[in-house]
């Protein structure tokens, strides 16, 4: 079975009645998951099992085809980014210096996935397409730090800094 | 009309035929997967691909429209090569465990896999292991085994429950619930529709043939079994019999050359529940509270009352179903009748259904102390049962049931239909209130396929509204129609299309013979059969079910009948 959002879902009033307000100016308009679901990421910042029930109900679609669209586009996330993002560029350039083997001991260090956050909200990982710094592969990023050329060995250190 | 070729074949067929549809009217066979009649068309799965002259590529037929002058070629070199690579590229990461497989020599892909001539694996893709989810009482899903062909999800949503879809994407995508929780956790309703629509071994029930075969094999345990109606509509078809053979005396020699003990037939327990519903209503009626009654024999449509429609539960009837009405008489007044403890006896019921075995496990179904069922198996789970015994089906003589418990009435027997839990119920309630025979036993009104079906009828001067409904999503449309104020008094609900003749645990029909043959029309016909062939066809008439209310009921819905045989139910959350 696949995990559930780790964080406990902390969403305010104010945002619950942001997300009605989408729903209600979507209701009964075909296809209209996706554009308030993309809406309501950008009220909660992700879209956990609670917010995505919440869209269910409002547009009367079933919870399981909700889900199966927020899966399907890479854009949408499960997952609350965390209080540090991290970045790991897996463009051609990068992939082939061994930035899989870098976003493998991050993920093996962190014990999250790609996309998910750390129970304590504070490390996110993203895998990015090219970030324009191929003479520095591999690359990653924590928020808007950059770590260029580097190994699997330095990854602990870097991470150590932000923990 | 539409006038077209199919491999040089001059086809005239009506318009909005797909090319499929076409070919099959003059014989030509195009093998299809994710097609299946009714439920699915999408055309993702490719392999009905066809030569269109003047087409660009292959075109998928099962969702191509005819036209005036199309050329269509299903048999050219391009399109049996493109037919077999699409095979060969869906079995390269399909777990080829054929051996041991549920639907070894029951699978639309084995059977593309003859077809198409696939005589070896040429790709060995990389597998991504699914675990499988075991943990609901009735369905087992194993997506080590799927080909994403999306029948289940069809199945699911044309019953409006949806808990299943497609997530994720591309090399990942799976059929899943929401955030990959256990159906057992879902509002799934077990009906098994899923179960029927997959063609391969993906989907299939819980099996609890392990736990009938040791008590069988336990010489301290009395085990008793019952048979539902619509097994016998089915059963047959398991051992190569044509669809709609009724198999009662055989069926009932095998279940006693398998080792039970007694062979009930659950038959005269749904006379029983007449008895009680009936009484129900004509009260209800009377006092003119609480209606619609709704019939509560189906638990698929039980448990979708509880979680999609709670504000219904008081119109539920409260009398229990055929089996669990058995399964307490069997270790209340069986038990105390023969003298056997009934903590000795062990309670089987075969049935056309999966959500027979979540209703079995209810914790309120255990009057006896214990479970009153102790194992619900499908139709399925016993055909396995008499192949592994190695007993020659078509050759076993009819048998009777055994008696008090083996004489039922017509009434009893269609209940494993559409509209018969109501026909049946209309033979007594007018009857008892009209204080007379009723003269055409044949309610005509209630029967059939329709999805909904109504009438008015005149009992003892006073109009009653019926309504008859099957498939989950026609339950829907009644019950909207009673909150927007419509009146019935009435209402019998089947939670599978057809009724129980169509459960989710009758033997698979594929695709191809579900083209041909209406399996639900086929299988209805060996009921009303029976029916029409029995001397009694009323179910207050039942000299055993007369004998049982004066020995130890009293009367319908006594103290006593509403202990052991009336139930109640509980609002259950939708998500």
């Amino acid at each position: 079975m696949e995990k559930k959002t780790a964080l406990p879902f902390n969403g305010t009033k104010e945002q619950e009645a942001q997300l009605m307000a989408v729903i209600e100016s979507h209701k009964n308009q075909e296809g209209a998951a996706i554009p308030v679901l993309h809406k309501a990421q950008g009220i909660y910042g992700y879209l956990p099992l609670e917010v995505q029930q919440m869209i269910a109900e409002g547009l009367n679609v079933p919870l399981a085809e909700i889900y199966g669209i927020v899966t399907f586009y890479t854009q949408f996330s499960l997952y609350p980014k965390g209080e540090y993002q991290i970045g790991v560029c897996l463009g051609t350039a990068c992939y082939v210096k061994g930035s899989g083997d870098i976003l493998e001991k991050i993920k093996a260090q962190l014990g999250v996935d790609v996309g998910e956050c750390t129970p304590d909200g504070k490390f996110s990982i993203d895998a990015t397409r090219c970030i324009g710094a191929c003479g520095l592969a591999p690359v990653f990023t924590v928020n808007d730090d950059v770590y260029g050329r580097i190994g699997v060995d330095d990854v602990e250190d870097i991470l150590k800094k932000y923990m | 009309m539409v006038n077209l070729k199919i491999n040089g074949q001059d086809v005239c067929v009506p318009e909005g035929y797909t090319i499929l549809d076409a070919a099959r009217e003059v014989g030509i066979n195009i093998p299809t997967l994710c097609y299946l009649k009714d439920i699915n068309k999408i055309g993702a799965c490719r392999m009905c691909l066809v030569e269109v002259k003047g087409a660009r590529g292959l075109q998928a037929a099962c969702v191509y429209p005819v036209s005036e002058g199309l050329e269509v070629f299903t048999n050219s070199e391009k399109a049996r090569n493109a037919r077999r690579l699409t095979l060969e590229l869906i079995l390269s990461n399909h777990e080829k465990k054929c051996l041991t497989c549920i639907r070894n020599h029951n699978c639309e892909l084995q059977s593309l896999a003859e077809d198409l001539g696939v005589d070896n694996i040429r790709f060995e893709g990389e597998n991504i292991p699914y675990e499988i989810d075991n943990l609901s009482t009735s369905l087992v899903r194993d997506n080590n085994k799927c080909v994403l062909c999306r029948r289940c999800i069809a199945a699911c949503d044309k019953q409006t429950i949806s808990v299943i879809s497609c997530v994720n994407r591309g090399f990942t995508t799976e059929v899943a619930t929401a955030f990959g929780e256990s159906m057992a956790d879902v509002a799934c309703i077990y009906c098994g529709q899923c179960i029927n629509a997959c063609p391969v071994g993906a989907l299939y029930e819980n099996s609890h043939i392990p736990q009938v075969q040791k008590a069988i094999d336990n010489p301290q345990k009395h085990v008793v079994v019952q048979t539902a109606p619509a097994v016998r509509a089915a059963l047959g078809e398991e051992f190569g019999l044509p669809i709609g053979t009724p198999v009662t005396g055989k069926m009932v020699a095998a279940l006693r050359r398998l080792g039970f003990d007694k062979v009930f037939d659950t038959d005269t327990a749904a006379d029983v529940t007449i008895m009680e519903e009936g009484t129900e209503f004509i009260e209800r009626f009377t006092k003119q509270e609480k209606l619609p009654l709704i019939t509560s024999c189906s638990p698929g449509w039980v448990k979708f009352c509880e979680h999609y429609y709670p504000e219904f539960i008081d119109n539920l009837s409260s009398a229990k179903s055929p089996m669990e009405i058995f399964g307490a008489i069997i270790k209340s007044y069986y038990a105390e009748k023969s003298g056997i403890n009934k903590d000795d006896i062990y309670s089987v019921a075969i049935m056309p259904c999966t959500s027979k075995k979540y209703e079995a496990a209810r914790p309120e179904h255990s009057t006896s102390g214990a479970q009153d069922i102790d194992a619900s198996l499908t139709t399925r789970e016993l055909a396995r049962m008499i192949k592994q015994a190695g007993i020659n089906f078509a050759e076993l003589p009819d048998e009777e049931f055994d008696q008090p418990f083996g004489m039922a009435t017509g009434a009893g027997v269609i209940f494993g239909t559409t509209g018969g839990v109501m026909e049946a119920a209309i033979r007594t309630v007018y009857e008892i209130l009209e204080k007379k025979p009723l003269d055409n036993l044949n309610v005509t009104a209630v029967r059939g396929l329709d999805g909904v079906k109504e009438a008015t009828l005149k009992i003892a001067g006073k109009d009653v509204k019926i309504a008859v409904v099957h498939g989950t999503n026609n339950a829907r449309t009644i019950l909207e129609k009673v909150k927007a104020g419509e009146h019935y008094d009435f209402i019998e609900v089947m939670a599978c299309p057809g009724g129980c003749i169509n459960g989710g645990g009758q033997p698979i029909v594929d695709a191809k013979t579900r083209e041909y043959v209406d399996v639900k029309a086929e299988r209805a016909k060996a009921l009303y059969s029976e029916d029409e062939a029995s001397t009694l066809r009323k179910s207050h008439e039942n000299p055993y079910v007369q004998a049982l209310y004066k020995e130890y009921f009293g009367e319908p819905c006594s103290h006593k009948a509403h202990e052991l045989l009336h139930t109640h139910y509980t609002a259950r959350k939708k998500y």
